[in-house]
């Protein structure tokens, strides 16, 4: 193996003694916060963020498997309420009965509203304690009567699940629950590449791999982004009282 | 009978020869006193076992390493693809444009040619990166003899002759390959989870194998000529204008030879537990190994959704194995690259 992929990743990182307790144990902690944010002090870390989990109006999706689980869901809800609310908005009324647009956002809302059940299902399941509530968009920024606006949202939103699923495959755990999981996000990921392929396609023939996601002239890789470069993305499309904390993965 | 001749012989096919007998192949190869340790009532035995052991099904999981030369062979067909078709001839960083080259471009418009270039150099700039990534454990390149697109193993004269000069034909076959890569990464991912960045890197390839496939269906769908392909609706059926796998996809471009793509897979003995390989109209997910996977059309039924939305919504993996199988469709008699 060349050094430029070094073996570690997040068990290289000092806060590794930290983060394992708070993993193992994260199944049984969600009820009472304050067993993360004490682990946290005794560490002697004294980032402001760990305080996050307590922070008025925060969702504190957690850390580990049921965090990155949490994080997806939290990121599914997100792109299941857009494309149900694009239904509703002038732009879709208002497209041709068969036309290509209307039956891509039909497909596409039906796939994430799958989605989106599909994580509830598996954290009420799995983590039933540790599941996120359902959060409340705020799209206030999005003309859902306009072309432009909507597609231009969709790609965001498709681009950003992407890259999030890419970057936070890492925070699962290697149990064979978490290799489990990474499948399941691998058969979500490369839906939602297919998505933002084609809704950037329809703003741009021919853009569905342009440079602002894919690294074209050096190695061919999409780009993917950290929870936290996500979160900032996501929080702007939710409510105070929903937006996410992920602070757990790191 | 000399072992060493035969081996020789072998490595003009199958260069890697003596890496599939031990990582260690320089090694084994300098190991003179090999051959003459045995007996020659031995040795036939010996042999069966050494080639096993090289060829034959592996009983343990892949390492880090191994899935990523798999990776790169995949990527070399990807690559190899595109570079016989749009330029060069055939191996990474050569491009030159020959006159066939030159005759199926001339067969797209200008917007879907530029898709195919940028396709191109990502699979070229693929290979690069994994050969990087592996340093001195990368497998030595195929050489482009080894494969044949047309499906015709060496005869040039398969299923799928005449595909460097019909432009619907290429893109049939660049969705096979698409997609069966998306496939491969996605059941490779979990022998890749020991080592964060891999991984990490490793999905960063996924998702752009993604992409290319869902812009393949788009331009297959519009026809290569058409610079508005997304906005194409389904030729006359009222299909959906589906860049993404709906169902087994009818068996994908061309069924007799490309139906496995979109099959089930089977799972090696050391897959972990949970994991399964099906077909892609599969719609039962989330398994854990513990806890079984939910029907979610079933589970999901009071949503009134279309059928074929449960299993487009997610893709399958597919097994090291039955990739192999699939891949091997378009390589050589003889050739033992997959």
């Amino acid at each position: 193996m060349s050094n430029n992929l070094k073996k570690g990743g997040d068990e290289a990182d000092f806060t590794k003694p930290l983060l394992v307790p708070i993993k193992r144990r994260s199944f049984f902690m969600y009820a009472g916060a304050t067993a993360g944010a004490t682990a946290l002090l005794l560490s002697g870390c004294d980032d402001d963020d760990d305080n996050g989990s307590n922070m008025p109006g925060m969702v504190n999706v957690g850390s580990g498997s049921v965090g990155v689980l949490n994080y997806a869901y939290a990121l599914e809800q997100l792109e299941a309420a857009f494309y149900t609310q694009v239904r509703t908005g002038t732009y879709y009324t208002g497209l041709a009965a068969g036309s290509a647009e209307k039956q891509i956002l039909d497909d596409l809302y039906y796939h994430e509203v799958i989605h989106r059940e599909f994580f509830k299902a598996a954290l009420t399941r799995d983590a039933g304690t540790a599941i996120i509530k359902p959060l409340e968009p705020d799209f206030s920024t999005i003309n859902f009567g306009t072309r432009a606006s909507v597609l231009g949202a969709a790609k965001a939103f498709e681009d950003l699940g992407v890259s999030a699923y890419n970057g936070a495959a890492r925070f699962l755990g290697t149990d064979n629950a978490g290799l489990n999981y990474l499948v399941a996000a691998g058969k979500i990921v490369s839906v939602e590449a297919r998505h933002a392929a084609i809704i950037r396609d329809l703003l741009s023939e021919g853009s569905f791999l342009d440079a602002d996601v894919v690294n074209v002239g050096t190695n061919g890789l999409e780009i993917s982004k950290t929870p936290s470069e996500v979160a900032a993305v996501a929080n702007t499309f939710l409510k105070d009282g929903s937006k996410l904390n992920v602070t757990g993965l790191v | 009978m000399n072992f060493f001749h035969i081996l020789s012989e072998i490595e003009k096919t199958d260069p890697e020869v003596f890496e599939r007998f031990d990582s260690r192949r320089q090694v084994f190869k300098h190991m003179t006193g090999f051959g003459k340790k045995m007996t020659a009532a031995a040795l036939p035995l010996a042999m069966g076992a050494i080639f096993n052991k090289a060829y034959g099904q592996t009983t343990s999981a892949p390492g880090v390493n191994d899935v990523l030369n798999f990776a790169l062979k995949l990527e070399y067909l990807e690559a190899y693809f595109y570079n016989i078709g749009l330029s060069g001839d055939g191996t990474i960083g050569n491009n030159t444009t020959t006159a066939a080259q030159t005759a199926l471009r001339a067969q797209f418009s200008a917007t879907n040619l530029s898709s195919l270039l940028k396709i191109r150099t990502d699979e070229n700039n693929h290979v690069n990166f994994l050969r990087t990534a592996l340093g001195a454990d990368a497998i030595a390149a195929p050489a482009v003899s080894q494969f044949d697109f047309t499906g015709g193993k060496g005869t040039n004269a398969g299923p799928f002759a005449g595909l460097f000069s019909n432009a619907a034909l290429f893109l049939a076959v660049a969705q096979s390959l698409e997609d069966t890569g998306v496939r491969a990464y996605k059941g490779g991912a979990p022998y890749l989870a020991s080592n964060k960045d891999v991984l990490t890197a490793a999905l960063n390839i996924h998702s752009v194998e993604a992409r290319h496939a869902s812009r393949l269906r788009t331009m297959r769908r519009g026809g290569p000529m058409n610079d508005n392909a997304s906005a194409t609706a389904g030729a006359g059926t009222g299909a959906s204008p589906k860049s993404w796998i709906s169902g087994q996809d009818g068996g994908g471009a061309s069924p007799a030879q490309t139906a496995p793509i979109y099959a089930a897979g089977s799972a090696p003995a050391y897959t972990p537990a949970g994991i399964t390989f099906p077909a892609e109209d599969n719609v039962t997910q989330g398994a854990t190994g513990a806890a079984a996977g939910v029907n979610l059309q079933t589970a999901l039924a009071s949503l009134s959704f279309p059928a074929a939305a449960f299993s487009e919504a997610f893709d399958e993996p597919l097994d090291v194995p039955t990739v192999s199988t699939i891949a091997r469709t378009f390589t050589i008699t003889g050739s033992t690259i997959f």
